[in-house]
């Protein structure tokens, strides 16, 4: 279970501070599929860097499961993202020597998981993505809706409680972008935290809430299939 | 997280990039073959040193005229004494411990047959050399096992004055002149090159008195004494010098112990190769350098990679482990390429050069390897940690 309390992350940016996250208060059920919304610069990167782990929040306080974020010391903040954390990044951040089952194989490797169960996971991670055809590819040779499922592998294959997904289908065609959202609604409804985060209201709307971030901060709340009371608000912030 | 997977995952981010990875593998290689080769030649000249003496006999000591140790005011004179052949049997006399003495003197002369002429070196000195020094009569027999006084007039010809001058025809009985003197020849020297400096190939040997005869001469060149093997040659050494300068009324010789002079220049040799080693190295420390280079080049173009490997829950000390681990490779690569190079470079040497005993000590060899593989370690070090250290999120964005 996700827990934020009073959070804000600001940035020093020469003199001036930029207040990237301003008093954030939000709690995310374990299974629960969420939606973070908002203009360009509102935030939604920083507020999923810190959900990952990967950023500390200025102030307030982050609890996963009870334990204070703050408190962790290196060595457990990795192994918190090793095996609680999944990431799909909008540019799928494959590496491009390594095949995509290598790819997918490459938080095993460094969880020390042997090598003959590594083998197995992969396959049937790829499997689950549908690309098992594509198992020796390059990341070269992959269109970009088969990276971003190759990058989905990748963030499940360590069966993480909570996935972070920030544009997941930001550089895809609409048809691969269903392909991975159908993806992603599958792993939720077996229990998965589904954090997505999105310009794109088709996305949004699968999920069960919607937060929409305006300046740092949590300006609505709404549940996913009332996506279009807020549809209106996003378009005038997007113009301005 | 095992070593070979550790192992597999660096080599994989080595061959991703092959022209970088050859280029900073040469440096290595070559600093690699560099320790080798120069140490196969300081070492090969050591050997070389070492077989010449060897070749010369055991538990000689030489007496030389004069007093090289200027330890005080040279006696009346300030003119050393001639070394005599009065020295030399007074020598077999007096001390007990000396298996034999053989007088030495030297000098150059007309060797001449029919028609045939050749200006070579005359040594003169008795049948006790060829035991000591251990030299080998292809034809015919020595100089024959007589008294130092008494001077017959027989040669021992080299091989090469042998062709020379008699042009195809047995040398062992023939008349020669030598300087105005006619000698018969007695034997032919078997082949064996230059040794400390004397062309054993291109010389006439002729008994001891017969020399000072022809030179007209007194004194001789050098004594040589051979100890019966189980004498102290130390002992030896000072009881020779306590007769000698007895005799003189001064110390006016001067005694070397042939083992002395072999530790001597051993000595001088095995810290030249160590210094020519030393040199190469610093070629090594050049290709650390090279390696670094490289290595930082890998962090920063793989700044994302580094992200995501956090991202993924890939700790600091792995992170650190992988870019060390590559640096180690590309070292211990080079180190082992560099190896193979040398090797076929001393090689090649030893084949164009068979004479000169070229080969790199063990302890060079192992020395080059390990000081690559911590050279690579070394410069890989600071990249490395900088990629453990790079904060995840600014690394993701590649900035
Ligand atoms: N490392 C940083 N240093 C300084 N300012 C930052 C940094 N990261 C983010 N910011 C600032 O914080 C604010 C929020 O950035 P963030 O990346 O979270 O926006 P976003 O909502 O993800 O936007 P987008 O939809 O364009 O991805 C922006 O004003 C941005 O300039
Ligand atoms: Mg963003």
């Amino acid at each position: 279970m996700i827990k934020l309390s009073d959070i804000s992350r600001t940035f020093q940016v020469g003199d001036e501070p930029v207040h990237a996250l301003v008093d954030i208060n939000e709690e995310i059920r374990q299974g629960e599929h969420v939606a973070i919304m908002g203009p360009s610069g509102s935030g939604k990167s920083t507020l999923l860097n810190i959900l990952g782990c990967l950023d500390k929040p200025s102030t307030g306080s982050y609890y996963l499961d009870d334990r204070e974020v703050a408190e962790l010391d290196e060595a457990a903040l990795t192994m918190v993202r090793r095996h609680q954390i999944g990431f799909v990044f909008q540019f799928f951040h494959l590496v491009h020597r390594l095949s995509a089952a290598e790819n997918v194989e490459l938080p095993m490797i460094f969880a020390g998981q042997p090598r003959a169960e590594r083998r197995g996971r992969v396959a049937k991670a790829l499997d689950a993505v549908g690309l098992s055809h594509r198992a020796d590819h390059l990341p070269d040779q992959l269109s970009g809706g088969e990276r971003q499922r190759v990058a989905l592998a990748r963030a499940t294959v360590m069966e993480p409680e909570i996935l972070l997904t920030d544009e997941p289908t930001g550089n895809l065609d609409s048809a691969s972008g269903r392909v991975v959202l159908d993806l992603l609604d599958r792993m939720n409804d077996e229990g998965l935290t589904l954090i997505v985060v999105t310009h794109d209201p088709k996305v949004a709307h699968r999920a069960d809430r919607i937060l929409v971030l305006v300046d740092g901060r949590i300006e609505r709340r709404v549940a996913g299939d009332q996506i279009s009371e807020i549809l209106a608000m996003l378009a005038d912030e997007d113009e301005t | 997280m095992t070593l070979a997977d550790l192992l597999r995952f660096s080599l994989k981010g080595l061959t991703g990039h092959g022209l970088r990875t050859a280029l900073s593998l040469l440096g290595v290689v070559i600093g690699v073959a560099a320790v080798l080769i120069l140490t196969a030649l300081g070492e090969g000249a050591r050997r070389y040193v070492i077989d010449q003496f060897a070749s010369l006999g055991t538990n000689l000591l030489i007496v030389v005229p004069g007093k090289t140790e200027t330890t005080g005011t040279v006696g009346a004179g300030g003119v050393p004494n001639d070394l005599t052949l009065q020295d030399a049997e007074a020598l077999v006399r007096g001390i007990p411990e000396i298996e034999r003495v053989a007088p030495l003197t030297m000098g150059t002369e007309q060797v001449a047959f029919g028609e045939r002429r050749r200006q070579v070196a005359i040594l003169g000195t008795t049948y006790d050399y060829m035991l000591a020094r251990q030299i080998e009569v292809a034809r015919g027999s020595f100089l024959p096992d007589e008294e130092m006084h008494r001077g017959s007039p027989v040669a021992v010809v080299g091989p090469k004055l042998a062709r020379e001058v008699f042009s195809g025809e047995d040398p062992v009985g023939q008349i020669i002149r030598v300087g105005g003197w006619r000698m018969r020849v007695v034997g032919v020297l078997a082949w064996q090159g230059v040794k400390m400096g004397v062309d054993f190939d291109d010389l006439a040997m002729v008994p001891v008195s017969t020399a000072m005869q022809i030179f007209n001469r007194t004194s001789l060149f050098r004594i040589l004494i051979q100890s019966s093997s189980h004498a102290d040659i130390d002992i030896l050494r000072d009881k020779s010098r306590r007769l000698l300068t007895e005799r003189h009324g001064e110390e006016d010789i001067t005694v070397i112990s042939q083992d002395a002079l072999l530790t001597t220049f051993s000595g001088i040799l095995g810290a030249l190769t160590l210094a020519l080693g030393a040199i190469a190295a610093i070629s090594l420390t050049v290709a650390g350098i090279g390696i670094m280079n490289v290595m930082l080049v890998s962090v920063s173009e793989r700044t994302r990679e580094v992200g995501l490997l956090k991202a993924l829950g890939v700790g600091r000390r792995q992170i650190l482990s992988v870019f060390l681990t590559e640096a180690a490779l590309l070292s211990t690569f080079g180190g082992l390429i560099g190896l193979v190079m040398g090797w076929l470079a001393v090689g090649a040497l030893v084949r164009i050069y068979p004479a000169f005993p070229a080969a790199a000590p063990n302890w060079a060899v192992a020395a080059a390897l390990a000081v690559s593989i911590a050279v690579g370690v070394t410069f890989g070090l600071l990249p490395a940690r900088r990629a453990s250290r790079l904060d995840p999120v600014v690394a993701l964005a590649g900035r």
